[in-house]
């Protein structure tokens, strides 16, 4: 004991080596990490908030059929009618929120319908395809098929 | 008790050390609820995808869809997912012909013909959202992450734009955003699924060859179709933990 008093000073000096040591590492810890950072792993927890607070362009297909309730009715039974509205109509949350804001527009048909239809030999076999030219030369694929319940037996529009 | 110099600075060096690190954690405690937003629990979810290949018709919805909605630059062309189109002369799964034209943007010109004793399918791709991903392993400064719920996700405040997670990703998933020269990928739509949407690759796909799964929602298709398919994952050797199950896969596609 009386070892350590006459060589107190020494023991102050480490002392206020490991006091300061603290007060740097607090004070780099506080410019350096940045808020959040390591809470749930080795990332900012605030990313996480950032990724999802953005605007959506697809409104959803139960958002379309709040209005409008009588297209599903039209497409059931039909080979479309798994197909969801913004699929061929494009996105339309901006309608979803104000109808009258952003219209919906008609899709021209021709080049809508080949997107999926245009004969392709990758195309599973199965998938109904034509050659858009020989099928229908330059006819519109709504003169003769419905777009929300195609097919000739019932679909036919004229 | 013999003390000399060089233990005690020792201890007070580790005591030090544990100070800081009892502090980050206490951070963490003092942060409450790890929840901010309301009706979504990061922990009850845990997000993957599943791809039927031989639902594909190459029809490209999802690759507009994506652009439109999460603003991928149109020009060049970057994406966030694209679809590819394998052609295996011969059955040889080595040597298939692999085109992706404007990543299926504007759908796929004709360019085989039938009867040419070769096999032809679309693959769509996008991140894998991996459990353990590569890319979130090289990130030096904990800009891109898995999500809680998931999803590898980027926090582009904080990305250097070092491009180590672009070599990284074996699945060739992120790209450097030319304006803002930080990292983007696949983000699994996290702005939407955390709403109760699907994503925008999902709610265009007219053939519901892609559909977003809740794996950990047990009344979730996704466990039917992993129950009653074969599914595999892309380049299962790499051990990543994909989320992303192909069925119909072949063997040819990278």
């Amino acid at each position: 004991m009386g070892d350590l008093f006459r060589h107190g000073g020494h023991l102050i000096r480490v002392a206020g080596l490991f006091v300061a040591g603290v007060l740097v590492f607090l004070v780099l810890q506080a410019l350096l990490v940045p808020e959040g950072f390591g809470v749930y792993g080795h990332y900012r927890a605030g990313a996480i908030e950032e990724n999802r607070v953005r605007p959506v362009a697809f409104a959803g297909r139960a958002a379309c059929v709040e209005c409008h309730s009588d297209v599903p009715d039209a497409m059931k039974g039909g080979r479309h009618a798994a197909v969801h509205c913004e699929a061929c109509h494009g996105p339309l949350a901006g309608h979803a929120v104000d109808p009258a804001e952003k219209k919906a527009a008609r899709p021209d048909s021709r080049a809508l319908c080949a997107r999926c239809h245009a004969a392709n030999v990758a195309r599973p076999a199965r998938f109904p395809q034509v050659e858009v030219k020989e099928h229908a030369g330059d006819e519109a694929c709504t003169t003769c098929h419905a777009a929300h319940k195609p097919g000739l037996e019932k679909g036919v529009t004229q | 008790m013999n003390h000399d110099r060089r233990d005690f600075l020792a201890r007070s060096g580790k005591l030090l050390f544990l100070t800081g690190a009892a502090q980050l954690a206490f951070d963490a405690v003092l942060r409450g609820e790890p929840e901010s937003a309301p009706n979504y629990k990061t922990t009850d979810h845990w997000w993957g995808m599943t791809v039927d290949v031989e639902k594909c018709i190459g029809c490209g919805n999802c690759v507009r869809a994506c652009k439109e909605e999460n603003d991928v630059p149109r020009e060049p062309f970057y994406f966030r997912t694209w679809v590819e189109r394998y052609h295996v002369p011969n059955g040889d799964i080595e040597r298939p012909q692999v085109d992706s034209p404007d990543g299926g943007y504007d759908g796929f010109p004709e360019k085989y013909r039938t009867g040419d004793g070769a096999k032809s399918f679309f693959v769509p791709k996008l991140c894998n959202h991996c459990a353990h991903s590569p890319c979130v392993q090289v990130c030096p400064v904990g800009a891109t992450f898995e999500s809680p719920d998931g999803v590898v996700l980027v926090d582009k405040t904080y990305c250097l734009g070092c491009r180590y997670c672009v070599q990284a990703c074996p699945y060739g998933c992120r790209y450097i955003d030319p304006r803002t020269h930080t990292v983007d990928k696949c983000s699994l739509c996290y702005h939407r699924i955390t709403k109760g949407l699907t994503t925008a690759c999902c709610e265009t796909c007219p053939t519901e060859a892609r559909v977003l799964g809740d794996l950990k929602n047990p009344k979730d298709p996704i466990h039917e179709f992993l129950r009653t398919h074969k599914v595999q994952v892309l380049k299962p050797q790499m051990a990543t933990g994909s989320k992303t199950y192909y069925s119909g896969l072949d063997g040819s596609v990278r």
